[in-house]
């Protein structure tokens, strides 16, 4: 692939695509996702507070499919993770992680826009900052400082283990946790939409510019495109899931020694 | 301003995907904050009460539903109870009606032997009644006849009406103080007294008296 640009002249896709500066430039030039992000945002929350405003107990169309989302956070992942008598005050924070990365992957596949946000890291960062934050809050609100260290280290352990097992266990409590789940959310999209751009311009230049027995393989490229863009729906819905799933394994963690 | 912006773009551009863009980090932090600031404030209180209001209904309902139930149960117990006691009454009835009927049957029984004693009474007394009119008819007749007969045996002595009468009622009171029994063997044998005896009916009844 390195060498094909040399051949070829085909210039393959790289990060740098993905800093697509609109206005000013810098570390605060308003960028193309910014504007998408913002953009989904309002959405999001216009369809939302629409949604919700004339709530029926029979529900129609559009709110049974706003039902059917709010259950999957709130019952599949929510209740039967943390508990029915703790999931309220996460209900919130849980849907609005599941909605914004849902919304925000979709877009790498919808048409115009096509820029999965979380493919720039410092969306997912916000977002691991922010369950970080609620995480050990509720750790220490609930078990304390020193529960919460105590609770790092499971029971019955060796006693020449629990220094290591400590160390270990602080560290994926304060680092590994958000940053795996920042990394994770930022490398699928960046990998996903990496592959889109490279099976979409790969075929255009073979279609375009490769003459004879590349112009034919262009066609089969386009098909894996829109393969592979109907697995990007997939994944989009996958990371969404992953991200409020892994959330709630850690806030239900808070309460796992009550019982 | 302007190098430094041109440095800066390359840098951005070239830099590792996984450097954070402050820009972004920014505005996905004020974007979260408002979706939550949203979620919290409006979404999920409105969505949370409707659905605390669909489980109350359709706890309320399937209350309801219980309740409908448990009355259906009562009122099929209370059929079941009345079915049992119109059961009852009409065996009740029936047996009265049975009892009723037989003592119609005995009722009707004893009235139409007593009608029947009654008849079979009044049928005697009429035979009775008929026989002491023959019997009369007949003593006077005969009475008649014997002193008819005795007159024309005697002679013209006896046509005085006075005497006459006389001897019929002293005849008639010796007959009247015998028995029924003499009376009918006197009526059967008057006739052949007052042809056998034509000494007079005043010697027939005296000789019969005793």
């Amino acid at each position: 692939m390195i060498a094909l640009p040399a051949s070829a002249g085909f210039t393959p896709p790289s990060p740098a695509d993905f800093w697509q500066p609109l206005i000013g430039d810098g570390a605060f030039a308003v960028t193309r996702p910014m504007v998408v992000m913002v953009l989904t945002t309002a959405a999001i929350c216009l369809v939302l507070v629409l949604a919700t405003k004339k709530l029926s107990l029979v529900p129609s169309r559009g709110q049974w499919a706003l039902e059917g989302v709010y259950g999957l956070v709130r019952n599949s992942v929510g209740r039967d993770i943390i508990g029915a008598a703790r999931v309220r005050p996460y209900i919130g924070f849980l849907f609005a992680i599941f909605t914004l990365v849902l919304v925000n992957n979709l877009m790498g596949i919808t048409p115009v826009v096509q820029y999965p946000t979380f493919s720039r890291i410092g969306f997912p960062i916000v977002l691991a900052i922010a369950v970080w934050l609620v995480y050990i809050a509720a750790h220490v609100r609930h078990n304390g400082v020193g529960g919460t260290l105590k609770h790092l280290v499971p029971p019955g352990l060796p006693f020449a283990a629990v220094p290591v097992v400590f160390v270990l266990e602080l560290l994926t409590f304060l680092v590994i946790r958000p940053l795996t789940l920042a990394l994770r959310l930022f490398g699928n999209m960046f990998a996903g939409h990496m592959l889109l751009l490279l099976f979409a311009l790969g075929g255009e230049y073979m279609l375009l510019h490769g003459g004879f027995p590349l112009n034919v393989v262009a066609l089969p490229t386009f098909l894996i495109y829109f393969f592979l863009t109907a697995f990007e729906i997939l994944i989009s819905f996958l990371q969404a899931y992953v991200f409020v799933l892994l959330t709630s394994l850690y806030i239900a963690e808070v309460y796992a020694g009550d019982h | 301003m302007t190098p430094v912006l041109a440095a800066e773009e390359g840098f951005w551009a070239t830099a590792y995907p996984v450097l954070p863009h402050p820009g972004e980090l920014l505005i996905g932090t004020i974007c979260f904050a408002v979706l939550l600031f949203v979620a919290y404030r409006t979404v999920v209180p409105r969505l949370e009460t409707m659905l605390a209001q669909r489980q109350a209904a359709i706890q309320g309902g399937m209350e309801k539903a219980e309740k409908a139930q448990a009355e259906a149960e009562a009122a099929l117990e209370e059929y079941r109870a009345q079915l049992a006691d119109a059961r009852a009454e009409a065996a009740r009835i029936r047996e009265e009606a049975r009892s009723e009927g037989a003592k119609i049957i005995a009722e009707m029984r004893d009235r139409a032997s007593s009608e029947a004693e009654r008849i079979t009474e009044s049928a005697g007394r009429q035979v009775e009644a008929e026989r002491l009119a023959a019997v009369t008819s007949l003593r006077t007749e005969l009475g008649g006849l014997a002193t008819q007969l005795a007159g024309r045996i005697v002679g013209e002595a006896l046509t005085d009406s006075a005497r006459q009468s006389r001897i019929v009622e002293r005849f008639l009171t010796e007959l009247e103080q015998s028995s029924p029994e003499d009376v009918r063997a006197s009526a059967t044998t008057v006739e052949p007294t007052t042809s056998a005896a034509p000494a007079g009916p005043s010697s027939g009844g005296a000789h019969r008296v005793p």
